[in-house]
């Protein structure tokens, strides 16, 4: 195993890892980013999800080999208590959420919808959260929060 | 309140009042609770009720929550019971606590006790500073000592934390990505562990290739075997689960008994051996004219909790304690099972809940803090996590049992049933490991226990029985309960239990007899309902929904609703719910009323009825385990579809008097049932015609649409 670049939340991280440990495994145990999470493995529940060159993917699937060298963001790297995304900010708004196990990659994929298309409609953003599951049913809650976070952004809120 | 009252049964199970809260340090609070969060938002009720009895600053709290070295022990977090039960005897625990220390300092300083309250802590003589509060006062007030019960809570109209929306105090945390959950739970020198499923009860090992194990693995692993129970375990995870992946082709089982996957659809219980009871008074005689009868038959298949990630569980065996790290909705009962399960005396064992994934009942939680626990207590020193994987919670996990309910109706000159009979045939729903179930991995170790004999609770709440009497005033009414002592697969709790079918099943059979009334729905409810709480929430719900009889059937959409009170016992709802049908079912719009008595946290029991109300839909329109020859094939979540982002209706849910003097009742299961009633109803509508066995898929559409 020769050590391999990945660039994670904007720092250039080296990993010796096989190539093809999971992108979930590399972040979570290797790298100790714990806020991307596993829910089935099969790249069918978005827990997973994170930004790779700014599109979300499911990283339980995509192997270290993959991802080398390109830019992978994870919840940690879109806002911190500190300083919140309008996401998460607007998610604690809403209270979109119940037990909030699936938020993360919810977040990730919303994240991708609004750096694309700053005025998403409703049936755009179901659309793009299809990926993700909720199985509390905070999914309206989740839809609102992420048309408050739009507007918060137009608005002049950052990113 | 005399000194002679009775204490709300959970404050007279763990009365010492320094169980329930401390002041450890200037200024600090410790409240605990035997209540753990769920995903359900209990942890910030409970507060917003110890800030509010105590009058201390919310902030000033710490909350210990699930541990059995540290909370009371208030059983299971299950039933919605947290707050109508546990949020009572927390709440007269911290008042009582507050009364003892002001009567502590009128007795000390000489103050008439009238004259004196708290403000965040500091006690106050008519509204000004004493100099004392908790914190110096709380060396001279001994809380070893039992609850009386004679101390009175605050009026409601007194309350300004409790009743008021307080924003939930887990969700920053889960936005932020912080490592809360067990699943992110590391412990130093841990080791990852994956068990290889016995796949059926009774099943024995007769080969495992360990080479081809390893092989796979492409790293370390040590195999574990204990009779029938075999797990693989590494310090890398990624090498744990590449060998975990492919073990069921190499270990080879005998013994493995089959079922018939016909049993998937509910009708097969009608051919079981059944116990049989009647909960109510004989029926009348059955009339001859056949216009004076109703008779409907409706099914479920059986649900899964698909919780969005599997269980996990931890566990480290050191110095001849045990300490489990469990998402379990008990922490005591779990422990009691693994006394039975480890014979360890349940002083040696210690176990602390941590957050999970959602949980709507007694999914795999319990079973893989079992397996971290057996295979940490074969390591001593080495601490063991145990993740499932997504096909083995799908496939081990107990599942809420199939079930058919037949309403039988005798009906009066007007058209309204003078006497009712709900007919249940269910396998058990509970199976709990500390109500006498077995934990699942206690199957497969040598000398396994017996298969736990059926258990029903009694009505009211009852389980299967569940909300199986309608609220409605008929004059007679009872239910023939058929409980199926065994069943193809597992089977527990699921939110809602029984009432989920129960309620679909009387709710479906009152739009069938107010339409043959020539009634309105919604009237035709009303002209049986008495109960003046449940027909304003009927009555709030038609009006979210501005409801208007008389609306054509089988124009492609409908409207329905659906009622009841939760258990008989809990909380009101009323939900009525839009649909549009082509050739599969397009949920448009759910309105739902609810009267909850007095609501801690509002905008959390609103939260609490969307998300009810979406889970039901779910299961309404989309939910059935399938099962083949070998158990249950449905697992993952292409088999196990459930309802996504795209599919979600626009959900309305509102309070009815919130801030009410009335006692709090529980809500987060209120919703399921009238929802899944409320769709049925509304699909009929649509159709024209009635779709009686759940889920409402595309196939079920289609056939009925052929049928008719």
């Amino acid at each position: 195993m020769q050590p391999v670049n990945v660039i994670v939340n904007g720092n250039a991280l080296s990993v010796t890892a096989n190539a093809d440990t999971p992108l979930l495994d590399i972040l979570r145990n290797h790298l100790g980013l714990r806020g991307t999470k596993f829910g089935c493995g099969l790249e069918q529940c978005g827990c997973c999800m994170v930004l790779v060159d700014g599109r979300p993917e499911k990283s339980c699937g995509k192997p270290l080999s993959a991802v080398v060298g390109k830019e992978i963001v994870t919840i940690e790297g879109v806002g911190t208590p500190d300083r919140p995304h309008p996401l998460q900010q607007a998610f604690i708004d809403e209270q979109a959420g119940q037990c909030g196990y699936c938020l993360p990659g919810i977040l990730i994929s919303a994240k991708a919808l609004l750096d694309q298309n700053p005025s998403p409609s409703r049936k755009q953003i179901a659309e793009a959260l299809d990926d993700n599951i909720c199985r509390c049913g905070s999914h309206i809650r989740i839809m609102r929060a992420v048309e408050r976070a739009a507007r918060s952004m137009r608005q002049g809120g950052r990113r | 309140m005399s000194a002679s009252s009775a204490l709300p049964p959970l404050l007279a199970a763990n009365p010492r009042l320094d169980q329930w809260v401390g002041f450890p340090s200037p200024g600090r609070v410790n409240v605990s609770t035997g209540r753990v969060e769920i995903g359900q938002g209990v942890l910030t009720a409970m507060l917003q009720i110890a800030a509010e009895e105590l009058d201390v600053a919310p902030d000033r709290i710490l909350l210990r929550t699930g541990d059995t070295d540290l909370t009371p022990n208030e059983g299971y977090t299950a039933g919605s019971q947290s707050i109508q039960f546990g949020g009572v005897a927390l709440g007269l625990a911290c008042a009582e606590v507050r009364t003892l220390f002001l009567e502590h300092t009128a007795a000390r300083f000489g103050y008439p006790v009238a004259d004196l309250a708290v403000q965040d802590g500091a006690i106050t003589r008519r509204g000004e500073a004493t100099g004392h509060d908790y914190w110096s006062l709380a060396g001279a007030v001994d809380l070893r000592r039992d609850a009386t019960g004679r101390a009175s809570r605050k009026s409601v109209s007194d309350y300004r934390v409790v009743g008021r929306n307080a924003p939930r105090v887990d969700l920053a945390a889960k936005v932020f990505g912080e490592p809360v959950f067990a699943h992110d739970m590391v412990l130093d020198g841990m080791v990852h562990a994956r068990v290889v499923r016995q796949p059926r009860r009774g099943a024995t090992i007769t080969a495992v290739d360990e080479a081809a194990l390893r092989r796979a693995a492409k790293g370390p692993i040590e195999i574990v075997r204990h009779g029938n129970f075999l797990a693989i375990l590494g310090a890398d995870e990624t090498v744990v689960e590449a060998a975990a992946g492919v073990a069921s082709n190499h270990v080879a089982w005998d013994g493995v008994d089959t079922i018939n996957p016909f049993q998937e659809e509910a009708r097969w219980l009608l051919q079981q051996p059944s116990i049989d009871r009647t909960i109510g008074p004989p029926p009348l005689p059955v009339p001859t004219a056949p216009g004076n009868r109703y008779e409907g038959s409706y099914t479920r298949m059986h649900i899964a909790h698909a919780s969005v990630a599997p269980s996990c569980g931890l566990a480290l065996y050191r110095d001849g304690r045990l300490t489990v790290w469990t998402h379990s909705q008990g922490v005591y009962p779990l422990r009691d099972a693994l006394v039975r399960t480890l014979t360890l005396d349940p002083a040696a064992i210690s176990v602390k809940h941590v957050q999970g994934p959602g949980c709507y009942g007694h999914n795999g939680a319990d079973d893989a803090a079992a397996d971290a626990a057996i295979i940490a207590f074969r390591r001593p020193g080495e601490p063991v996590k145990v993740r499932w994987r997504r096909d083995e919670e799908f496939g081990f996990e107990p599942v809420s049992p199939a079930m058919m309910v037949t309403a039988h109706a005798t009906l009066d000159s007007a058209g309204l049933p003078a006497d009712w009979t709900t007919e249940i045939w269910s396998g058990r729903h509970t199976s709990r490991p500390g109500g006498g179930g077995n934990l699942l991995a206690a199957e497969a170790l040598p000398d396994p226990p017996p298969l736990p004999p059926p258990s029903e609770s009694s009505f009211p709440p009852g389980a299967g029985t569940r909300n199986g009497e309608p609220l409605y005033d008929f004059p007679a009414k009872r239910i023939f309960h058929h409980l199926i002592a065994e069943t193809p697969v597992r089977t527990s709790s699921l939110r809602g239990l029984g009432a989920t079918l129960n309620v679909f099943a009387i709710e479906s059979s009152m739009d069938e007899l107010a339409e043959r009334a020539g009634t309105d729905p919604v009237a035709y409810r009303l002209s049986v309902l008495s109960d003046a709480r449940a027909r304003a929430v009927v009555e709030h719900a038609a009006r979210l929904a501005d409801w208007k009889p008389g609306l054509p059937t089988g124009t492609g959409r409908g409207r329905g609703i659906g009622f009841a009170r939760y258990k008989n016992l809990a909380a009101y709802a009323a939900v009525v719910a839009e649909v549009e049908v082509e050739e599969s079912v397009h949920l448009l719009h759910v309105w739902c009323a609810a009267d909850a008595g007095l609501v801690i946290n509002p905008d959390g029991a609103i939260n609490q009825l969307e998300g009810g109300i979406i889970q039901a839909a779910s299961w309404a329109l989309k939910e059935g385990v399938r099962l083949d020859t070998a158990g249950i094939s449905s697992r993952d979540w292409e088999t196990y579809p459930v309802l996504r982002f795209t599919e979600v209706p626009e959900v309305v849910a509102e309070l009815l008097n919130p801030a009410a003097d009335l006692p709090p009742l529980g809500i987060g299961e209120a919703s399921g049932g009238p929802t899944v009633a409320a769709i049925g109803n509304a699909v009929a509508h649509a159709l024209g015609t009635r779709l009686r066995d759940l889920p409402l898929t595309r196939e079920r559409v289609m056939a009925a649409l052929l049928k008719a």
